[in-house]
């Protein structure tokens, strides 16, 4: 499942960052799940993070959006600090879509009024240019065939696309993917890949936990190694594979490429 | 045709054995299948020969149905007179005579909006703002004082209308109170939250009769001086706290059953709490609780008869004061037998419409 066609778009600018991690902590209870994060995410770049499990890849980036909450350091997206205030929390939500590795789609609501429903509800789109919005982007994941369905009905690729369509419906300006083709079954994980594939060749910053090498090396602009609540180590695709610095990145390398 | 266990072993290509199939074999399954099923279907039809022949004598054969009450001694069935006879006071209690059109109207009002209002496609704003239209005209028939309507005390309503007001208000007010008391239950703040759980819980911790008692004794002790409160409106919210205290529980049940990623999915579109709330977790959770919320729904609805011990001349009240009446003393079977049909036609299509409402959202997403 490698897709070997490099994406070449124009090149992230670091110094423009969009996201801007600096020294953060966070515990759950005494466990100390991410210790001393800094990153930095330029507009456009795309960013791979991949290490073992319980590493503390998904917590890192959902204290991105706020769906965790750090105790240290500092998280600024879109020159917006993250902190308790409820609204600068909405307002960077409403910018950062999430996909999440078992598709949270709403099953009560048909597949186009799960799109429609962010920009009608948050954005104060009409309804009908909303469901506009809602069919362009299923068109564009190739499910629009399926808007009058409910989520139950479609399959697991199926749904991870339109959950894709339904952060983008958003226009975001960040997406995050919380390992999107691991629920998956082996045959469906092509077409999730494909659509992200495709999202970053218009440009979009994205920044993606998987164990998809093929994707990553294709894809990054950067890939990151965490373990124990840090990041060992971030290179470049051609850099990080062939020749990885740490002991520990270099075992889990050779684990998951066999 | 009804699938029975034998015919599931058959495969397409063999047609299944006569005898399994049809009348004949539903029959030989279901009810003389072994020989302790059969005993059991022969016992059970002996006992309807024996039950349901008198029961249907009673009832119709040799009852009665316009009688004085001195007749109604010598007749071997049911006196039905007693209703038809008393038919205005039971259902209108010390309504004036001449003005009970006016509940009549009301209820027939209720009764039509109630029924427009089954199909989910007529939910709308329009609806809304009928059910406030429908509600203050029913007011303004049963108050009069207005429009040339003369004025009729509260103290005189009674009957079925009374039955119905206790019940449509207090259900309808207990739901949604029901269901902001199980999101306080959960909310993150402790105080909302602590103030929620001691609310059900004390509520739940007390019969409904002690608070009818409280509400209608205790209370206007609290009250200043020359202050009272409406006696019914006293009884409703005291049906209305008692009801919610369960609606809570039972929405709390449906919270817990809604998964960390839908709150997480919601929120990450930037939702608000109360968006969240309202389009995407209650819409599932209520849903998940229609079962157990129409139980709750249909108790509370029987329960409103226990306000005749606040002397209150509810549907039950009004009966029983035509029984104390020596002209029909003694013919309480068929006065509570009539009393207990009504109950059961609102019950009973509570729970119909519940299951028809459950069965409509479940073909719309499966
Ligand atoms: N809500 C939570 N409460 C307590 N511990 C948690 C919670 N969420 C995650 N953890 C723990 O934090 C660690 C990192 O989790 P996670 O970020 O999901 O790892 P990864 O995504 O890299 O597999 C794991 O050991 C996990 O058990
Ligand atoms: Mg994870």
């Amino acid at each position: 499942m490698t897709e070997e066609q490099a994406t070449e778009t124009a090149s992230p600018d670091i110094e423009d960052s969009i996201i801007e991690i600096i020294n953060m902590h966070k515990w759950f209870g005494d466990f100390h799940v991410l210790n001393d994060i800094n990153l930095k995410v330029g507009r456009k770049e795309r960013i791979v993070i991949c290490g073992p499990s319980g590493s503390g890849k998904s917590t890192l980036i959902r204290c991105i959006n706020r769906l965790e909450q750090h105790q240290r350091g500092q998280i600024i997206v879109d020159g917006i600090e993250l902190t308790n205030n409820i609204k600068n929390i909405e307002k960077i939500r409403a910018e950062v879509g999430m996909v999440f590795q078992h598709f949270n789609l709403f099953p009560h609501l048909t597949i186009v009024d799960n799109l429609a429903l962010g920009p009608i509800w948050v954005r104060k789109t009409p309804r009908k240019e909303a469901e506009e919005i809602a069919m362009y982007y299923l068109e564009k994941v190739h499910i629009a065939e399926q808007a009058k369905k409910y989520p139950g009905q479609l399959s697991g690729g199926q749904q991870q696309r339109v959950a894709i369509a339904r952060s983008l419906c958003m226009s975001p300006k960040v997406m995050l993917f919380d390992e999107p083709t691991s629920a998956l079954d082996p045959e469906m994980i092509k077409e999730v890949l494909d659509v992200m594939i495709d999202l970053a060749t218009e440009g979009m910053t994205m920044i993606v936990v998987t164990h998809e090498m093929g994707f990553a090396k294709s894809v990054a602009h950067r890939v990151l190694f965490m373990d124990f609540g840090q990041i060992v180590e971030g290179n470049t695709p051609t850099e990080f594979f062939d020749n990885p610095q740490h002991d520990r990145t270099k075992l889990f390398l050779s684990q998951i490429l066999h | 045709m009804e699938q029975t266990s034998a015919d599931i072993t058959a495969s397409d290509d063999i047609r299944p054995p006569v005898a399994s199939i049809g009348v004949i074999g539903w029959v030989r399954a279901n009810l003389f299948d072994g020989w302790f099923n059969s005993l059991l279907t022969l016992a059970t039809l002996y006992a309807l020969w024996v039950v349901v022949p008198p029961i249907v004598r009673w009832v119709i054969i040799d009852a009665v149905w316009n009688t004085t009450g001195a007749e109604c001694r010598d007749a071997a069935g049911a006196c039905w007179s007693i209703i038809a006879t008393n038919f205005r006071f039971i259902l209108f209690g010390f309504y004036p005579y001449d003005q009970q059109w006016r509940p009549l109207v009301a209820m027939l009002l209720l009764f039509g909006l109630l029924y427009y209002s089954q199909d989910r496609k007529h939910w709308t704003k329009m609806l809304g703002y009928g059910w406030v239209a429908g509600l203050v005209a029913m007011g303004l028939l049963m108050r009069g004082g207005l429009l040339g309507l003369s004025s009729v005390e509260t103290t005189k309503w009674g009957g079925l209308p009374l039955t119905l007001l206790l019940s449509v208000f207090g259900l309808t007010a207990a739901y949604p109170l029901g269901v902001i008391l199980a999101l306080g239950r959960q909310s993150r703040l402790p105080i909302i939250k602590w103030l929620c759980v001691v609310y059900i819980e004390l509520i739940r911790g007390v019969p409904l009769i002690s608070l009818l008692f409280m509400g209608s004794i205790i209370f206007p002790l609290f009250l200043p001086e020359g202050i009272t409160i409406n006696k019914i409106l006293r009884a409703q919210v005291a049906i209305i706290l008692f009801t919610a205290a369960y609606i809570a529980e039972v929405v709390r049940g449906g919270l817990q059953g809604m998964s960390r990623g839908q709150y997480e999915a919601a929120e990450s579109l930037g939702l608000n709490y109360y968006l969240t709330m309202r389009l995407i977790i209650l819409p599932q959770a209520l849903k998940i609780v229609i079962p157990p919320t129409v139980s709750i729904l249909i108790s509370a609805f029987k329960d409103t008869s226990l306000v005749v011990i606040i002397a209150l001349w509810d549907l039950l009240k009004t009966s029983q004061a035509v029984l104390s009446n020596p002209e029909w003393m003694g013919f309480s079977r068929e006065a509570y037998i009539f009393i207990a049909i009504l109950y059961f036609l609102g019950c009973f299509s509570m729970s119909n419409y519940s299951r028809r409402l459950e069965r409509e959202l479940d073909r719309d997403r499966p």
